[in-house]
């Protein structure tokens, strides 16, 4: 299946290879560098390549691209999940998944591969499983090993592979007992300019940390499971019991996991935070333009909505803003073309305003194209859709845990569409615009 | 902060050391830790992909090294290079057939992994008999690793391929789901047009599915959507899909009205079990599980249920932007097919700025899939949108997907073609052009109506630069020069002056506006023409110099020129058929979905077509499974397995006995009875008794048959699954004996099944719960069960002939489980016998309230006398009562507490209706069994 796995970093340096058959030159990643070259961002080279005597498919994670060579047909999707799995584990093990990381360590990425696939097919792919045979490194650890030679690779024999729970080792010991559960929400919205809500839905996860003596068998329960509209469990969760009674019944593995991801899609339940006033304006007879930008709280439960963020993409002609803001910092990148406001935590009585002028390029023509405005929210110990644990019980063993649940809502694509004017010139288009939007009515 | 500088310093001291001498030197040291370092910077090295065969020899040594880490590291770089040292890697090969026969079964299969990953083709015969061996380990672990090996060795030498399938038929039929999916991957490698080899597999694979690891199941879904492909019938074969793909399939039908007459589709239980057992995994938390079970749905599923796999493949929309890649692809293709499936998450589809270019073009693919009257004007608004964006392939994008909704949905034609000619004063030339090449193909349609709109067009050649819009709008007013007479030629003069400074396409165009305007208006334009023809002629490309010459014999009249100028106006200016646009996913659908080939839309190297349906379902009987032969499976083994035995020999040779029974009525005694029975099952089992003498407990269930019950297969109920009971499997079934210490009992037959490494002791039951009036006679405890291995015990439950269920603990030395038993209503009976005089005067007895009657229709496979008389002893623990009419079956039973008569007919008439008859004193447990029977016959 998976032949081999070339590490690039963004520069196009292959810093790593890897191959599960024989090997494979590395002359066949210039298929990848030419395609690469094509796109202009990195987000943009296909996923799946086809070359004369091989196919190529990557994914991009941390600035950094896993290619695999693949000679035979294979469920594209099952190579892509399972590069992303190596990196998740790169990352579980190291903190981080960048290049300095595995170029620091890459003897035990090395192994950490090996023991991943066989023949490649994958083989040993939970995090439980690989730490047994290959500890994670730690500064102490790396200390002594300097000093004694010891390593890093496990010197009892991996049984958890044997297990029929593979996802948690036997003999866990803790003197703490305790299991946190995180119920984080992300709202995805698409508001149009008049603050309507076009799109909007929540997406949840549990993020469960779990350290518990021995084997634990827990039983998570909710006091609405019925607002979820769509789930997926970890492997450890019991599909039966679902099924039959809305209750996540699990055995956890040791540590973080993702216990469950959860979709609420009903439009009217998903209460949007904030409302932004905002309009952006260019003026044809100088090269400069207006943007004016209010926030405010809308549905915010009573809670303070924080770390409120907006980005914005201008047009390419805008070379620089001169602006002012009542709260908080904004930075433009000149670059990118990336306006920055960073508010912080949102006051109902003295809403945040940035208001000021754009210098656009002279002699250009005007901007024709929408900037989108993208919002960043935080509100802590609320999950937007209400969604509440109502208890969490432990069977199988004797002592009494520390439980504890916390909830937080985030704002994830969170866009407003903005419809900018331009005075005089451009009367054509926003015609058209309106015109259409005529039409679209009496369509209806 | 002294210690911490002092230890730096050694460190470096260390490291220092360490560096001075060469890898050549460390690895012959006696050290470990220089080793190891040594090891550590070639693999280093070989990670980086620089080339280190040349220490080979002095790796190779280090082969028997003691140190783990070193050992591994050395097994690391053997692997790596094995191949361009075939010599020097054989002297490993003996530290690994050392492995091999470790009593550690983790060094076994580690042993087996490395030596099969060494590609030497001199060590294939030592290769396969490791595996061989390896297929028949004690441990799961080593088996797994055995599956493994077999592609391995496959490719090394592929003249094995008969030997290997040998092993991979006795992997198939392992029943752990550790091998499960690597056996499964082998098979897919090695033979995957072996599909026989699935046949005794396949309720099993299906069956353990949900519990392999995650890249097994999306092995095996796969595997399996190509075996249903060919062993079902298509589940939508009288359905009129109402989608017009599909009017082949009408004609199809139409040919053959007598097919689809012939009788109506019923869906083989078998495919019915592998569409349940996969739903589930639509959960999976693994995105090519979900897409795994989402495409055998759409291929194999009723149109009705293909729906449930939409949400699950929108939640996918949600992970990494490569995830969403590959399924939008495979939504675009199943929108075509299935419209209606996605329509309520259109919103879902919407396209977000941030958004990567080439998701934003799947999306919008998507979007224009689903549009339809209803939807169309939320659609084009999304659509105005994104026009506006930044990026301009996307833009582009969006333009051809407004030309695709104006051609599939005619109402919104003309608004869709006023918004693209607005579109035209746009600045950014790319979109203009897009603009005019989509216009060009919305006004092919009707033509007549837009005069205008081609004016328009025609005064854009002064602005537009973009080679293929020119080309688009040179060929409109070519072919629509009779709507703009007077602009048409002035368009063909401008050109001609700029000719030797266009794009190819354009000057073809121009050439093709020449001919059309000397063809219709030769009198201002012959002249023009000819200097464009003239110029065309000495072009630098060929292909414009042919197309002149061509054009020029053609149409100017000439004393040679043949029959053809004739009709050249006829050839030019001919109807040409509107264009069509479609989807580039249209008929993608031939392949697989979910696969490479599938996304690339062309055959990648190893990919299995996907069968069409077979006209008639071959023979469902193969995936019956008969009794396994190993002594290691009787752990597993189902009793759903082996009553496939009883099922097909038992009754037959019963009937027979029941027919000398009444035909000569006087040796019917108890006691010859008995014996007769034993004889009887003496002489059936026979050829397999041997293997049954394996089986101590079912040999005893056997031996101990004093009734004359047709025991038919017996079904096997959890108690507790390996999970929860930390690797004690507990299953339960009801023997159906008489429970020897006290009558009234039912006997519940156990099977503890030791999972865990460690053994289990003091297997026993306490703090039985019941509701009043029953009662419960424990098994006498189980001391030690060792791990791996299963033990049986029986215990009885007096239910006072009730369902409820009796709940008690089941305690191990460590650990107590909660536990319950529930019996089916038929459980809670058992057979006696009756003469068909005795039923008859036992029935008048019990009418009234007491007759419970039912009208049904037999199920199609259930019409015979036999399967209904396996179908009902099934359910209920009867047995038959002879009767002289081939219409009615006849059965009889008592409750085990009360010794209630219980009496069953099932009388049949015409085309599989029947009447069900049931008489006894106690009502509940009549109605409960009617409905059991019901259930049973009607299935």
């Amino acid at each position: 299946m998976i032949h081999s796995l070339f590490l690039i970093n963004h520069t196009g340096d292959i810093f790593l290879e890897k191959h599960w058959k024989s090997v494979i030159g590395r002359s066949v990643c210039d298929y990848f560098f030419e395609a690469r070259e094509k796109a202009v961002e990195p987000e943009n080279v296909p996923p799946v390549l086809q070359t004369p005597h091989h196919y190529l498919i990557s994914i991009y994670r941390g600035k950094l691209f896993f290619l695999s060579v693949i000679q035979t047909e294979v469920p594209p999707l099952f190579v892509i999940e399972f590069l992303h799995r190596v990196a998740d584990t790169i990352q579980d093990y190291f903190g981080e998944c960048s290049e300095g990381v595995i170029k620091d360590n890459v003897v035990t990425v090395y192994e950490l591969l090996e023991e991943m696939l066989d023949n490649g097919f994958p083989l040993a792919t939970e995090s439980n499983v690989l730490k047994e045979m290959i500890r994670p490194p730690t500064i102490l650890r790396s200390v002594v090993n300097t000093l004694t030679g010891a390593s890093n690779v496990g010197d009892t024999l991996p049984t958890g592979q044997l297990s029929n729970v593979p996802w948690r080792r036997v003999g866990v010991k803790y003197t703490n007992n305790e299991a946190y559960f995180d119920v984080i929400e992300e709202i995805d919205a698409i508001l149009d300019k008049s603050g309507t809500t076009v799109f909007a839905e929540i997406q949840g996860v549990i993020e469960a940390c779990v350290r518990l003596t021995g084997m634990p068998d827990l039983t998570l329960s909710f006091m609405n499971p019925r607002l979820l509209d769509d789930v997926s469990f970890h492997p450890c969760v019991r599909f039966k019991r679902w099924e039959s009674e809305r209750v996540l019944s699990f055995i956890p593995p040791d540590g973080n996991f993702t216990l469950m991801n959860y979709h609420v899609s009903s439009q009217n339940l998903v209460a949007i935070p904030v409302y932004v006033k905002q309009s952006i304006s260019f003026f044809e007879t100088g090269p400069c333009g207006r943007l004016d930008i209010t926030i405010g709280p809308k549905q915010t439960m009573g809670k303070t909505v924080e770390g409120l963020m907006v980005t914005i993409h201008m047009p390419k002609a805008v070379l620089s803003a001169n602006l002012t803001a009542t709260q908080g910092t904004y930075t433009y990148d000149l670059a990118t073309k990336v306006l920055v406001w960073d508010i912080g935590k949102l006051n109902p009585q003295k809403l945040p305003n940035l208001k000021g002028s754009l210098t656009t390029q002279a002699g250009t023509p005007k901007p024709e194209d929408n900037p989108s405005l993208n919002i960043d929210l935080k509100i802590q110990q609320l999950a937007i859709s209400g969604l509440k644990v109502s208890r969490l019980d432990m069977y199988g063993e004797k002592y009494k845990p520390f439980k504890g649940v916390k909830y937080l809502t985030k704002a994830g694509k969170f866009q407003i569409y903005i419809y900018m004017f331009i005075f005089l010139e451009n009367l054509m288009s926003y015609l058209l615009f309106e015109w259409l939007q005529c039409v679209l009515k009496h369509s209806i | 902060m002294f210690v911490a500088s002092v230890i730096i310093v050694f460190c470096l001291f260390l490291s220092a050391e360490k560096e001075a001498k060469t890898n050549y030197q460390m690895l012959d040291s006696n050290k470990d830790s220089l080793k190891l370092e040594a090891m550590k910077r070639i693999v280093a090295m070989i990670a980086r992909g620089k080339n280190a065969s040349d220490l080979f020899p002095a790796v190779v040594k280090n082969v028997a090294c003691k140190n783990i880490e070193v050992k591994k590291l050395v097994y690391v770089y053997l692997v790596r290079y094995a191949e361009e040292q075939q010599d020097l890697a054989l002297l490993s090969i003996s530290t690994f057939q050392r492995g091999l026969k470790d009593p550690n079964q983790l060094i076994r299969a580690s042993a087996l992994r490395v030596l099969s990953s060494i590609r030497v083709t001199i060590i294939v015969p030592i290769m396969m008999l490791a595996i061989k061996e390896a297929a028949s380990d004690m441990s799961p672990y080593v088996r797994k690793t055995a599956a493994h090996a077999i592609p391995k060795l496959y490719s090394l030498d592929p003249e094995q391929k008969d030997q290997l399938i040998e092993v991979i038929e006795k992997l198939l039929a392992d029943k752990t789901t550790l091998v499960a999916g690597s056996v499964v991957m082998a098979f897919e490698e090695v033979c995957p047009e072996r599909i026989d080899l699935i046949h005794k597999n396949y309720r099993k694979l299906c069956n353990l599915l949900i519990d392999v690891e995650e890249w097994g199941q999306v092995v095996i879904i796969n595997m399996l959507t190509r075996y249903a492909r060919t062993q079902f019938l298509n589940p939508n074969m009288n359905v009129n899909e109402d989608e017009d793909e599909d009017e082949e399939e009408k004609e199809k039908k139409a040919e053959t009205p007598a097919m689809a007459k012939r009788k109506p589709y019923v869906m083989d239980p078998d495919h019915r079990l592998l569409l349940r057992n996969t739903k589930p995994l639509l959960q999976s938390r693994n995105a090519a599980v979900v897409m795994a079970v989402a495409q055998l749905y759409f291929h194999l599923a009723p149109k009705a249920e293909v729906g449930v796999i939409a949400k699950a493949l929108v939640r996918l929309l949600r992970s990494h932007s490569e995830v969403q890649y590959v399924v939008l692809q495979n939504v675009a293709t199943m929108t075509i097919k299935r419209r209606g499936m996605f329509e309520p998450y259109l919103k879902s589809f919407y396209i977000r700025s941030t958004d990567p270019t080439q998701i934003k073009v799947l999306k919008l693919e998507v979007l224009t899939n689903l549009a339809n009257e209803t939807n169309i004007s939320t659609i084009l608004r999304e659509f105005q949108t994104y026009i506006k964006s930044m990026d301009k392939d996307f833009v582009a994008a969006t333009i051809q997907a407004i030309g695709r909704c104006a051609t599939n949905i005619g109402e919104v034609r003309d608004t869709c073609l006023n918004g693209l000619v607005q579109l035209l004063s746009n600045r950014d030339e790319l979109v203009v052009a897009e603009s005019v090449v989509v216009i060009k193909k919305l006004l092919q349609m009707q033509p007549e109506k837009h005069s205008d709109i081609i004016k328009h067009m025609a005064k854009l050649t002064d602005n537009i630069q973009v080679p293929m819009a020119r080309a688009s709008i040179l060929w409109l007013i070519g072919e629509y020069c009779e709507h703009v007479p007077k602009i048409a030629p002035d368009v063909l003069r401008k050109m001609a002056k700029s000719f030797t400074n266009e794009e190819d396409i354009v000057k073809l165009q121009i050439i093709n506006l020449a001919a059309k305007l000397y063809l219709t208006n030769s009198k201002q334009t012959k002249l023009l023409t000819q200097y464009v023809l003239n110029l065309a002629k000495y072009d630098q490309n060929y292909d414009i110099r042919d197309r002149a010459r061509f054009i020029r014999q053609l149409i100017v009249p000439t004393e040679k020129s043949g029959a053809l100028s004739k009709y050249a106006k006829k050839l030019f200016l001919a109807l040409k058929p509107a264009p069509v646009l479609e989807s580039p996913f249209k008929d993608r659908d031939h392949f697989q979905l979910g696969s490479l080939s599938h996304l690339l839309n062309a055959k990648a190297g190893g990919y299995q077509e996907l069968p069409d349906w077979p006209e008639a379902a071959p023979d469902p009987s193969v995936r019956n499974v008969e009794v396994k032969d190993s002594v290691r499976a009787v752990g597993t083994v189902t009793y759903r397995d082996t009553g496939a035995l009883w099922d097909l020999q038992g009754p037959k040779k019963l009937e027979g006995s029941e027919k000398s029974d009444s035909a000569s009525g006087s040796e019917s005694g108890s006691g010859s009875e008995e014996s007769y029975m034993l004889l009887f099952h003496a002489n059936v089992y026979q050829p397999s008794l041997y293997n049954w003498a394996l089986v101590s407990m079912t040999l005893h269930l056997v031996l101990c048959l004093q009734t004359i019950a047709p025991s038919s297969a017996l079904k096997n109920y959890e108690l507790l699954h390996r999970i929860t009971g930390e690797g004690l499997s507990v299953e339960y079934c009801f023997s159906r004996q008489p429970f020897s210490p006290d009558a009234n009992m039912v006997a519940v037959q156990m099977q503890f099944t030791n999972n865990a490494t460690a053994d289990t002791k003091n297997l026993h039951i306490e703090d039985v719960k019941l509701q009043s009036g029953m009662r419960v006679k424990e098994f006498s405890e189980i001391e030690l069960l060792p791990a791996g291995e299963t033990a049986t015990a029986v215990m009885g439950i007096d239910f006072c002939d009730s369902t409820q269920a009796a709940n008690f603990q089941l305690c191990t030395h460590t650990r107590k489980f909660f536990v319950s038993i529930q019996p089916p209503v038929g459980e809670l009976m058992r057979p006696v016998f009756l003469t068909e005089n005795e039923f008859k005067k036992e029935q008048g007895q019990l009418m009234g309230m007491n007759e419970i009657t039912e009208k049904l229709t037999l199920d199609m496979k259930c019409r015979n006398e036999h399967t209904i008389v396996q179908r009902v002893t099934t359910a209920a623990n009867l047995s038959r009562v002879p009767c002289g009419s081939d219409k009615e079956c006849r059965f009889a039973g008592r409750t085990v507490s009360s010794s209630s008569l219980v009496l069953v007919t099932v009388a049949t008439k015409e085309e599989g209706a029947a009447q069900l008859t049931v008489n006894c004193e106690k009502m509940v447990i009549g109605t409960m069994l009617v409905k059991d029977i019901l259930l049973a016959l009607t299935q």
